[in-house]
């Protein structure tokens, strides 16, 4: 097994791929939206409850994917709970640079460093250029509910 | 040994896929280390040598444009471009080579008929009908002629196991039925339909038949005059030709009335500011400056497929599904998907617990090529209840030693994943 694939596929993305947290949907959401990855026809919702000062109060997604789409959903959902939408938009951001490889945006130091450890361990997408998609679709598919859209792609 | 006799001696020796390979360059590729095992083939095939030297010859030796200039090189271009099409007509067995239409694939060789045929001759409440297992490129050219002209798209079904039965096909047809246009082979299972029964019934109720050949064309061969069809579509590079190039065959009556596609050079009879008259066929559906070397790279790719015998290939292939089928059956928690009595070398399948994109990826590192998603079928994969598959398609290079390297790198993924 390459050390490549090790670094894709590490123990956590494999546990958040099997068992998705916050796999659900929110009943008092405020919005929501649906992801379509044309490429492989995967598909999945994004709901979010949006409260008083514009906190993330609920967030949660379903449908189905590959192990790394998942476990992104899954790790989005829980670090972005409880946070303002500007924190989030700006997490997408360094998130994105992230599994793009764009250094220039990876760190402005609005944001705990504890988050974007967390999500590091989705950087070994960078090594897999297809599969940057797979990780990027529920954060583009929750900005999009953010933003009033009800639909996302992965082909923006 | 008399001539007959060494015929016969090459039509019976056994089938050497060893020897074929070596006439695939790229089948000597490593990637990620490991030597390539191209099961993708139903996606494009790889070109022999003989394609490949075929194009740069047209380059280096006998390129210019053709039907347009006196001169040598002219003439040279023109007559290879054409003879081109005269391998296409005998791989077919069409009557007539002028009923053989280049154009640059299979997709755009059924919007042209639908644009065409479709625009000029079917008329508000028409029925089209398909079946739900086609490539996206048989359905949605369809859709937009129904949603220009009002005319109403069907799906036949398939059955759980992906074949299209003849008495649910039937069922389907009404006397509005104006078109069928149907798989011969599923790219996404690999079922091979009943083509001929298909054309009888279609055709005593009145509706003319397209079929889409991608599939079919490069595993068995095709008799369009046999199969009495009134439309055949196949892409050049499934068929281990270039990339660009596609044929529409089509009934010399059906073509003769139909409107041109595209209009401009090479497509006229007689131009003037007021009015233009048409070419004659073939030439009246290739507008422009057509894909000179990529048709010619085509018809070497008959002869080299010729030369081996589309029977023994698609026997050849029959061998290997079967291998590839009872060797896939081992790895715990594997389906396939697909599972009609006939059948072409592709194989489609799920791993309980593993999605096909996490499993295309690992096996790519053992240099497994296989293709995953939705195999452009998406209203199939919503008939099967699945989002994506993974897919193994098998050509004439393709051994037992392949679908063994699938089987190895799909236990490797299981222990990695499972
Ligand atoms: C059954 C079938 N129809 C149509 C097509 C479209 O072929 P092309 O992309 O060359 O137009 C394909 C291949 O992708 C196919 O497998």
């Amino acid at each position: 097994m390459s050390e490549e694939l090790r670094e894709l596929y590490q123990e956590v993305i494999l546990d958040h791929g099997k068992n998705p947290r916050n796999f659900r949907d929110v009943k008092d959401a405020t919005c929501h939206a649906h992801g379509n990855n044309p490429l492989c026809g995967d598909q999945l919702v994004v709901y979010l409850k949006i409260g008083e000062g514009d906190v993330i109060e609920d967030v949660s997604f379903v449908g189905n994917g590959c192990a790394i789409s998942v476990a992104s959903a899954s790790m989005m959902t829980e670090l972005v709970k409880g946070k303002t939408i500007a924190q989030t938009e700006h997490l997408f951001e360094r998130f994105h640079a992230m599994c793009t490889g764009d250094e220039d945006h990876s760190d402005d130091g609005t944001l705990a460093d504890d988050d974007m450890d967390r999500l590091s361990v989705l950087s070994g997408v960078r090594a897999f250029p297809v599969r940057v998609k797979c990780a990027t679709l529920a954060w583009h598919t929750m900005n999009a509910a953010i933003h009033g859209q009800d639909e996302s792609t992965t082909e923006v | 040994m008399n001539d007959a006799a060494a015929v016969l001696s090459v039509a019976d020796a056994p089938y050497d896929a060893q020897a074929y390979r070596r006439d695939f360059p790229i089948l000597g590729e490593t990637v990620h280390g490991k030597p390539l095992v191209y099961l993708d083939s139903a996606a494009s095939a790889q070109k022999p040598r003989q394609v490949i030297d075929a194009v740069r010859d047209v380059y280096e030796h006998g390129y210019a444009n053709v039907h347009r200039g006196v001169h040598y090189m002219s003439e040279r271009a023109t007559d290879a471009y054409e003879g081109a099409r005269t391998k296409v007509r005998e791989f077919l067995n069409a009557r007539h080579d002028r009923e053989i239409i280049f154009n640059r694939n299979s997709t755009e060789a059924i919007n042209m008929v639908a644009q065409t045929h479709g625009r000029r001759f079917l008329a508000p409440g028409d029925e089209i009908l398909i079946s739900v297992m086609e490539h996206h490129s048989n359905i949605v050219p369809w859709q937009m002629l129904c949603e220009e002209k009002g005319l109403v798209l069907k799906a036949a079904p398939v059955t759980d196991d992906g074949e299209l039965r003849l008495d649910d096909f039937a069922a389907m047809l009404t006397d509005r039925t104006k078109l069928v246009a149907i798989t011969h082979t599923s790219n996404a299972l690999g079922t091979i339909t009943d083509a001929a029964g298909i054309v009888r019934l279609a055709h005593d109720a009145g509706a003319k038949v397209l079929f889409d050949g991608s599939q079919a064309a490069v595993h068995m061969p095709v008799d369009v005059q046999a199969l009495d069809c009134d439309f055949y579509v196949f892409t050049g590079h499934k068929l281990y030709g270039p990339s660009g190039v596609g044929v529409l065959y089509g009934k010399e009556a059906l073509l003769e009335a139909m409107p041109p596609f595209l209009g401009g050079g090479e497509m006229i009879s007689h131009v003037t500011l007021e009015k233009s008259t048409w070419a004659g066929l073939p030439n009246k559906f290739e507008a422009g400056t057509p894909m000179i070397a990529q048709a010619i790279g085509l018809g070497v790719a008959i002869d080299y497929v010729s030369a081996i015998g589309m029977e023994r290939i698609a026997a050849h292939e029959e061998d290997l599904r079967r291998y590839a089928t009872q060797r896939l059956a081992s790895v715990p928690g594997l389906r396939i998907y697909g599972t009609a009595p006939r059948k072409a070398a592709v194989i489609s399948f799920s791993i309980e617990g593993i999605h096909p994109h996490d499993i295309a990826t690992i096996i790519d590192h053992a240099g497994v090529a296989c293709r995953a998603g939705h195999h452009c079928a998406q209203p199939l994969m919503d008939r099967l209840g699945v989002t994506a598959l993974t897919r193994a398609s098998f050509g004439l290079y393709s051994t037992q030693s392949d679908a063994d390297c699938l089987v190895d790198a799909l236990e490797m993924a299981r222990e990695f994943l499972g």
